[in-house]
Formats: C-alpha cells, structure tokens, sequence
C-alpha cells in the first residue's frame, strides 16, 4: 500500500484513488490513537525535517506530532520570512537538510510553487504543508475525513466554503478534493474575494449567505487575513461580519445536520460568531484531533513509496 | 580584406529585392551586388558545402548557394545588463549571442546599475561596445532619472552622446504628466518614446497571467487590461501631443486592437513591436512553475498569440524584437514569485520567427522588415538594408537544417529560455557585420 508519488504536493496531483487510500489509512491511526499507546514503530529509524518558512502552530505541532506517533526523529526549523529573500537559497537550505540525512522534508512556505520545486531538486519526500495560495492539502485530507466521519459519505454533498477564497490555500486544496470525491461546492464572499471567475473551477459562486447557504450539509469557514482591510478587499471587519459572519441565525439557512468547519486560527466576530464556533453543529475541534492521524497516514504511504 | 559572397538568396525588402546575387564587400560597406538574373532557385544545400569559404590574400569567397542572405538584423529591445549587472551578461557576451542568432545592431535598455539616465553611462556603453562587443550597440536612455517615474532625465545630452530613443523599461512611466512632457520633449530629437505599459497599481505584483491557470497555480495574475489601460493611455497621450510613440513588447489580443484602431486614426506616430514568445507560446508554459517561462508582460492565451499573428501579418505589429533579458542560473532555480522576469533571446528569435513564415503566418519580406528594416527605421539606424554603400551587415541563414535549441550552448551567459529542446529551422552560419566575419557553425 502506497502513493504513487514520492510527494506530497497537492490535491491537484492526486487520484481519487490516493485520496481513499489515505482517509482508509488514516482510519487505522486514528484507532491506534485512542489506544493507550499511541505509538507505532512503522517509522522507526527515518528522520522527518519540519521547515516552516511561515508561522504556525497547529500545523507544525500536526506533523510533529504525527511523525513522532510513528516512532520517527523530528526536527523542526523555522525560518522567519525575511531571510527568503537576504539568506540561504530554498534550495541551499533543503540541500542541507536532506545532507543530514532527512527522509520527509515537511515544508511551509509563503511562495506558491516552493514544495514543487523542492520535490524536483530533493531524493527525500516533500510534503506540502502550504505553499503560498496554492495548497495545503493534508489540511482538506484532514477536512475530508472529518467529514466522512460525520456524515458517512462525502459523494453528493452540498459544501459551502465560505470567505476568503482568493487567497486561500485551505480552500483551493478542499476545492479539488470535494470535486474529486463527488461533492458539490460553492463558494461564498465578497465578490473581491470569491470573483465569479473562479466558476471555472467547476463550482457555484454566492456573494449573499441567505441563497449561499440554502441546503448545505458542510460549512467550512475560512479565516479572514484582517491585514487585507483597507487594501480594498472589504471595507471594515464590521462590515464583513454583517455580510459573511456566520451566526446562530444564518445557519438555519442550512440543513439540520450541517456541520460547521474552520481551519483555525479563529477571528471570533469577525468570520465566525462564538455561539457557533463553540455551538453543537461545529466539529473544529475534532478537525484537529483528525488531523494527527491523516499526517500520520500521509508519512506512512509516502515511506512506502520510498523504500 | 574584400568579401565575395557567392550564388546565396539575398532578400533585401529596402530595394525590393528577392533573388540569387554575388555580393561584394569592401572596406566594411556593401560594394556590389551582382545579380544571376535567374528566378530563385531553393535548394538544399549539401552539408559540406554549407557556408564553404576560400581565401586568399585580397579576397574571402563564401559560397552560399542554398542558403538565404538577409541584411543583419536589428534588434531594438534588449538588456546587455552592462554596467552594474555583470553577473548576469556582459556587452561582450551579449553582443556575441547576438551575432549567433543573425543580429548586427542591438538597441540596448537603460536598467542598468547605474540606469542609463545620463551621458556618462551612455558613453561608456557606447565606449565598451567599440571595445569589447562584436556588433553595433545603441543604447536607449532613460524617461526618468532613475527610472523612478518623477523627474525627465537628460534627454539632450543623452542623444548627443548617442542615445537612439528613451523608455523607462521594465517599469511604466505612471504619472500621465510626466508621460506627456517626455512625449512632448522628446519631439526635438525625433525619436521615439518607448512605452513598457503596465498599469503596476492593476498589475499589483502579479506573476503571470490572470485566469484559471493562475489560481490553479496559486499565483498572482497580472490581467490583461494592466496592459491595455496603460497602451490607451500613451495612445491618447500622443495623438495630444502628436509625438513619435512606440509601444513595446505588445502581449494582449486587446492591445493589437487599441494600435490596430489608433493607427487607423493616423493621428499620433505610433508603432509596435511584438517578441517572439508572445507570438509563439501560451501561459501553459508557467506549468510546473517554471521560471524560465516568466517574463514581463506574462505570456497569455492562445487568443491573444493568435491576435498578435494577425497583427504581425497586418502590418499593426512593425517590430520584432527579443527583449532579450538574461538572468543568472541562481536566480531563476528557486521560487517563482522570487525569480526575477525575463528571456535569454539573442539564440532563439531568428529560429522562432522563420516558423511564422513556414507556417504562412508572415512572408519572408514582412519578416525582414520586422527584424532588420523596421526597426532600424524607427531608432534611425540606417542599418537593415544591404543596399551598395551601406554597411555591410549581412546573416547568411540556413533555413533547412533543423537544430534542437539548447541552452548550454547559448553564447548568451543567461540560459534561461522556456524553448529548450524545441526543433527550430533558421540558424545563422555566418554574420558579417560592417565587414567583420563571424562563423557560427
């Protein structure tokens, strides 16, 4: 059982079939995770290098975590924004690490594109874990389990994805990956950030929650980057919260089981309202839990493809 | 040292000519041509034969039966990244690349480090040019000084000391004022205002096209209307100032059609030019984020090449040019929003624009006239014709032969080309400029 890559790069890259394959195996870890040892030995001896060239937190933690649950050495590198462009060279940088003998480069990075070209200039497997607008596609591997978990089959489901789309990695990489699995999607914004140009990536576009909403079975809200105020995408949070703010009240636009989703980290009030966020329709929480055990599944196949 | 070029096609569109000639050289200047008085024969020639030469001591001979004879062609869009960039090319190692791919005179771009905005760099371009460059050199100074869209440079003293025509390239100029003074101003010289248009508040950082493949790729796009906005604008700037306006490196099907309708008007001296990977490649190229395919303005859709091809064989395109921009292997092997934009394109533009004549796209008389002529006409080279008298700068092509394009070979210090690998017909064999022989092969 295993990839047919040595890479992660994307959702765009993947089968159908590799999508099942990692949701069937990341099923099996989440079992090994309820278990009072929540470790396996499967990567004993490999060497997983996390290489984060943008903050984060749960990602990160994800991944280390992940590779730890399979018994593999960590280590985690950050590299602040700033010395992309003074510094080291990506490649230089990745160079080094595989030197030192890394078997998965684990890279975070703010230029779309950085984990393709790594994958082409490095033996170890790269695994994308965001790169700049394009991707992050363990993040809906994550989503589409927890979906699947909630709801038992993700072929025909309704899907809103809601907010910044244009510059959203998590929403491009769920895009793909709902499509791919027989869902249907439509993307809810301001026309600024959900432009009816984005049509042609076989999806419905709503600029009103009202119609956007009407008969969702999954709501996945997106984070609003508040530093985009003032560059024209919207003209105050205040404003955006009226329109795209998901409330108590708009969620009954949508079916009685919907679940609610975030990618984390939250703008309470400014994307999302608390009462949501914390409410019983909301799995955000379990969306992390999911997530250890997708990357683990991830880390798994990809070795087997390796070895 | 006399030059006899012997039974080769000689296409010269200055005198209307297209047929087999003897061509005599003397002294750097073309001496006679001799015509053979019969209808062109096209042949292909026997390999051994090909640009076969035999000297003694008053008299090379070339023989170029089979081969095809153009005046040297000129190029009016280019970066020699000399001074302040000479990691990337040198005016020696430009100018090398472009005696490969047939080109005699090159206009050079004034962003260099430091720009181009006054005499001093002027004349050492000019000066490092007699030194060390293989062919002639005319550099283009700067709008601004600086480049920074604020104040006119000196435009005076920059075209005393040779300057052929003025553009800010690379940036646009942004404030309309400042466009329509130098538009205005530079009416004393008669020479050209060379447009780069791009709307940089619209374009806003954006990495190549806007449109699906964009956001499939995650990356910034640039629409087309950056363009077109700022081609409208410079349109309206020279009907109101009855200025000479050349528009540059034309990408959009939009564009075409603005110059199309303004020429059509006839009130505003305006031409353009278009290069090669914008009538030969579409923004598929990006694909797999290959940074060898990011250039500015970005290459665009199959609507927009097919336009420009219209707009080549109309006649609302005049110019071909590279805008040869090299750039160190370094900075092209990263990330794609980091890399820097361009094209090594000395090595590839004769190869390119042949195929627009085999295909039936242009005649082989539109093309001269686009790559030697034209050109030379609009930056008042008197270069682009091998009329008797003029200076002899002739490419002798050979236009059956198929090459594969590889940048390890370029003589260009930038291999940075999204053609690697592509089969092309037309190659120089030899570039004679002002008398000087340069074999290829």
């Amino acid at each position: 059982m295993s990839l047919r890559s040595k890479d992660l790069l994307g959702i765009k890259e993947l089968a159908a079939e590799d999508i099942e394959l990692i949701l069937k195996t990341a099923s099996g870890f989440k079992d090994v995770l309820g278990r009072d040892i929540k470790k396996v030995p499967a990567l004993r001896g490999r060497t997983a290098v996390n290489l984060f060239y943008e903050p984060s937190t749960r990602t990160r933690t994800s991944f280390e975590l992940a590779a730890k649950r399979l018994s593999a050495d960590v280590i985690n590198i950050s590299i602040s924004t700033s010395s992309v462009v003074k510094g080291e060279t990506l490649r230089d940088t990745a160079g080094t690490v595989q030197a030192l003998g890394a078997d998965f480069i684990i890279l975070r990075h703010p230029c779309s594109g950085a984990a393709h070209f790594l994958a082409k200039n490095m033996d170890a497997s790269v695994v994308n874990a965001g790169d700049g607008t394009n991707e992050h596609p363990t993040q809906a591997l994550l989503d589409l389990f927890t979906i699947q978990e909630k709801k038992g089959v993700i072929k025909g489901l309704e899907v809103a994805i809601v907010g910044d789309i244009l510059h959203s990695r998590v929403a491009k990489s769920n895009i793909y990956a709902l499509k791919k699995l027989g869902a249907k999607v439509r993307l809810i914004g301001p026309p600024t950030l959900a432009p009816s140009y984005m049509k042609e990536l076989g999806v419905g576009i709503f600029s009103d929650m009202k119609s956007g909403l009407k008969g969702a079975d999954v709501i996945m809200m997106l984070r609003i980057q508040t530093e985009r105020q003032g560059k024209g995408f919207f003209p105050s949070t205040v404003e955006y919260f009226r329109n795209w703010g998901l409330t108590a009240e708009r969620l009954l636009e949508a079916e009685h089981d919907v679940i609610v989703m975030h990618p984390g980290p939250m703008n309470r009030g400014v994307e999302i309202s608390s009462e949501v966020a914390d409410g019983p329709r909301s799995v955000i929480m379990e969306q992390v839990t999911n997530g250890l055990a997708v990357r683990m599944a991830v880390l798994y196949l990809l070795s087997g493809v390796r070895a | 040292m006399n030059i006899l070029i012997k039974n080769g096609r000689l296409v010269d569109p200055s005198q209307k000519i297209d047929g087999v000639y003897d061509i005599l050289v003397a002294k750097g200047k073309i001496q006679e041509l001799i015509s053979h008085g019969i209808k062109v024969k096209v042949q292909k020639p026997l390999k051994n034969t090909v640009g076969r030469r035999t000297e003694n001591r008053e008299l090379i001979t070339i023989d170029a039966e089979g081969l095809l004879i153009l005046p040297g062609l000129v190029d009016m869009h280019a970066h020699l990244r000399e001074p302040g960039f000479e990691y990337k090319e040198t005016i020696q190692t430009g100018t090398e690349a472009a005696i490969a791919g047939g080109i005699t005179s090159v206009c050079c771009m004034p962003n260099t480090s430091p720009v181009n905005d006054n005499a001093t760099v002027t004349n050492f371009i000019i000066k490092k040019a007699i030194e060390k460059g293989f062919c002639d050199v005319f550099p283009i100074g700067a709008i601004t000084k600086g480049q920074k869209g604020e104040e006119l440079a000196e435009f005076g003293m920059m075209y005393e000391a040779g300057c052929v025509a003025f553009s800010d390239d690379g940036r646009p100029v942004m404030d309309s004022l400042i466009m329509r003074r130098a538009l205005e101003y530079s009416k004393i010289f008669n020479v050209p205002i060379i447009s780069h248009a791009e709307d940089i508040s619209l374009a806003a950082g954006g990495v190549m096209n806007e449109g699906l493949l964009s956001i499939k790729l995650g990356l910034k796009g640039v629409p087309a209307q950056a363009e077109e906005i700022m081609i409208a604008r410079d349109i309206a700037l020279a009907e109101l100032t009855r200025s000479r306006l050349h528009i540059a490196h034309v990408s959009t099907k939009g564009s075409v059609e603005l110059i199309r309708l303004a020429k059509k008007r006839g009130i505003a001296d305006i031409t353009a030019e278009t290069c090669p990977h914008y009538f030969s490649i579409t923004e598929d190229a990006v694909e797999g984020y290959n940074t060898n395919a990011k250039v500015n303005p970005p290459l665009r859709k199959k609507e927009d090449v097919d336009a420009i091809r219209k707009g080549l064989k109309d006649n609302t395109i005049d110019v071909i040019a590279t805008d040869h921009a090299p750039h160190h292997r370094d900075e092209k092997l990263g990330e794609f929003n980091l890399a820097p934009s361009g094209i090594s394109g000395f090595e590839t533009s004769i190869g390119l624009s042949m195929k627009l004549v085999d295909e039936g796209a242009l005649t082989l008389n539109q093309l001269i006239e686009k790559m030697a002529l034209n050109p030379s006409n609009l930056a008042g080279l008197r270069k682009g014709t091998a009329k008797q008298g003029a200076d002899a700068d002739l490419v002798i092509l050979d236009t059956h032969t198929e090459y594969t394009v590889d940048a390890a070979n370029f003589r260009s210090m930038g291999k940075n080309t999204p053609f690697e690998g592509w089969k092309l017909k037309g190659s120089a064999v030899i570039t004679i400029c002002k008398g000087k022989i340069y074999d290829i092969s």
